[in-house]
């Protein structure tokens, strides 16, 4: 199991005083918060990809690369990385660029995008979103596997002997979550390639995303991947905690209030009964979270949305520091304790590198 | 066989609402309608002053809070609708269509549809054909041919003596709507398969 962080990278006023960061300081304090991420034990920071103010994360390779420099252990992610308007093949070579220098220590997460003048800000059609990301993925997938690519489809300009450069580390591509908030496409898309599939579990009940995932798990049965406990799910999550329920409340509220996608409409209370944000003690963040795992099953990776709504860098870090000392260890044993056997964890690169070693080895053992 | 499910949404303001009370007549003569013909029905009203803040919210998070969802199932899932609004400054009231704003075409389709409306006056009723029936049209609905526009002076004897009074426009209507429930219009929709990914993406290839 895989904890980590994911950031919209917004640009927000803090209500509480009415400072508003500038873009260079908000780019600083979301790599201060990669670097924070990495010193307190999370697996993985996640970006997300914007072309629009008040969001600064237009270019995140450039900004992972720069984390992935600084930092051992930690996977660097996207949260998402638009399929539908960026060109498959500079994912396809940005992403493998990124990845050899960080040592494979990347992977990233396909959305579509739900900003509508993106699509013809980059010459697409929102309409069209679906099969853009089929159609871009169905590329993507290609040129990372195979050398030399002949290609025609709808949405680009045809490819006739196309080699994508650098090829994958070790011959092994990133591993890739597709991300949907409601599209049933996106499950079904996830399963048939045997990729992950990420629920974003932030803004919307629990029950919503539960039945995008049970069709994910039986889809990805259906695909032949394995039992649909094997499939590879992750969730989104947030939190506000201090030590004492009371004051969490108290000094989040304000945020919460003037959010920018959910502020001005139910209280903090409704929400926190409603959706998955815990705003509370580090015990209740336990216990939430816990919670996820009834109703999704075990899964792979968990990212918590904390720097967002204009919470100053000090009270992320903050956070963050409760994280790793009062929530995280036990999450990691409790986790552990519950997880059926034969439940894959979180993909990384040496592990995908060594299954396919292994299953390559396997094949010449039956040519044997 | 089992029971029809009735949803009647009514976005009346006032308590007592007359809006209230001519989606009470519409549902009751639907109701009698559908008993002649030996079918059950189970009717459930909401009204959407209740669940005014709720509906603010969702626009604001675009999730339904629990009342809510349980007023949209039901909407979604009925086997026919009573939908009666007041008319507000030359249309539905803002309330009305905020509800609809909430409610997906691909849910509804096919499900029949009995419109009807509150005025003060009589020079409103054409609200129904200009504005709800391309509302409903849009959500893919069966609008039934009669609507029912109630204004103040209906509810005594009505000024045209040489149309039919609002009880006798409230039972053809009832009537039109029990016909398409009894005859299964709403089971008749087909659910949306989930389209297997290989047609997806052969649906894609130049050519096709």
């Amino acid at each position: 199991m895989q904890f980590g962080i994911f950031t919209v990278g917004d640009v927000t006023t803090d209500p509480t005083n009415g400072t508003t960061p500038s873009e260079h300081d908000r780019i600083k304090a979301m790599t201060t918060i990669a670097l924070k991420a990495e010193e307190i034990g999370l697996d993985v920071f996640a970006t997300g990809e914007h072309h629009n103010p008040p969001f600064v994360p237009s270019s995140p390779t450039t900004m992972l690369g720069w984390i992935a420099a600084r930092t051992e252990r930690l996977i660097l992610s996207t949260s998402t990385t638009l399929i539908t308007t960026n060109d498959p093949v500079k994912i396809a070579e940005d992403f493998a660029m990124l990845q050899h220098l960080a040592d494979g220590r990347v992977d990233l997460m396909l959305g579509r995008g739900n900003t509508g003048p993106v699509y013809p800000w980059f010459g697409q059609d929102i309409r069209q979103g679906i099969p853009l990301a089929i159609e871009n993925y169905a590329l993507l997938h290609r040129l990372w596997r195979e050398d030399v690519v002949d290609w025609e489809g709808r949405f680009r300009t045809p490819l006739q002997g196309f080699t994508s450069t650098p090829r994958p580390l070790d011959g092994v591509p990133p591993f890739v979550w597709h991300g949907s908030i409601r599209s049933p496409e996106i499950a079904e898309q996830a399963a048939y390639y045997g990729d992950g599939f990420f629920a974003n579990n932030i803004f919307w009940p629990k029950e919503h995303f539960q039945r995008l995932i049970d069709l994910y798990r039986d889809r990805w049965e259906h695909y032949g991947h394995g039992p649909r406990e094997s499939a590879v799910v992750g969730l989104g999550g947030q939190f506000f905690m201090r030590r004492n329920s009371q004051d969490a409340a108290r000094e989040f509220r304000p945020y919460f209030d003037n959010a920018p996608v959910y502020g001005h409409g139910p209280s903090l209370e409704e929400f926190t009964d409603q959706t998955p944000l815990t705003v509370g003690s580090p015990q209740e963040v336990i216990e939430k979270t816990l919670a996820f795992r009834d109703t999704f099953g075990d899964y792979q990776r968990q990212l918590f949305l904390v720097d967002h709504a204009g919470l100053p860098l000090k009270t992320v870090l903050e956070q963050l520091d409760l994280l790793g000392e009062d929530v995280l260890p036990v999450l990691r044993k409790e986790f552990a304790a519950r997880r059926a056997a034969g439940v894959p964890e979180g993909p990384t690169h040496a592990a995908r590198v060594a299954e396919r070693n292994d299953a390559a080895e396997q094949k010449e053992g039956t040519q044997r | 066989m089992t029971a029809l499910k009735l949803t009647v949404v009514t976005a009346g303001l006032g308590k007592p609402s007359t809006t209230r009370l001519l989606a009470d007549r519409l549902a009751l003569a639907t109701e009698e309608h559908l008993a002649e013909q030996e079918r059950d029905v189970d009717t459930r009203v909401f009204e959407l002053r209740e669940l005014a803040g709720d509906i603010a919210q969702h626009l604001a998070t675009g999730f339904p809070g629990p009342a809510l969802r349980e007023a949209l199932d039901a909407t979604t899932g009925a086997d026919g609708i009573i939908a009666v609004t007041p008319v507000f400054n030359a249309s539905y009231s803002g309330l009305f269509k905020s509800y609809a704003d909430l409610l997906e075409a691909d849910q509804l389709a096919g499900r029949p549809v009995l419109i009807a409306a509150t005025g003060g006056s009589p020079r409103h009723s054409l609200m129904l054909d200009h504005a709800m029936r391309p509302l409903f049209g849009y959500l893919r609905t069966t609008v039934v041919p009669t609507g029912v526009y109630a204004a103040a002076e209906d509810w005594g004897g009505g000024t045209d003596p040489l149309i039919d009074r609002l009880p006798a426009r409230i039972h053809r209507a009832g009537r039109e709507l029990a016909t398409l429930m009894a005859g299964g219009a709403a089971q008749a929709r087909r659910e949306p398969d989930l389209v297997p990914f290989a047609e997806q993406l052969a649906a894609l290839r130049p050519g096709t």
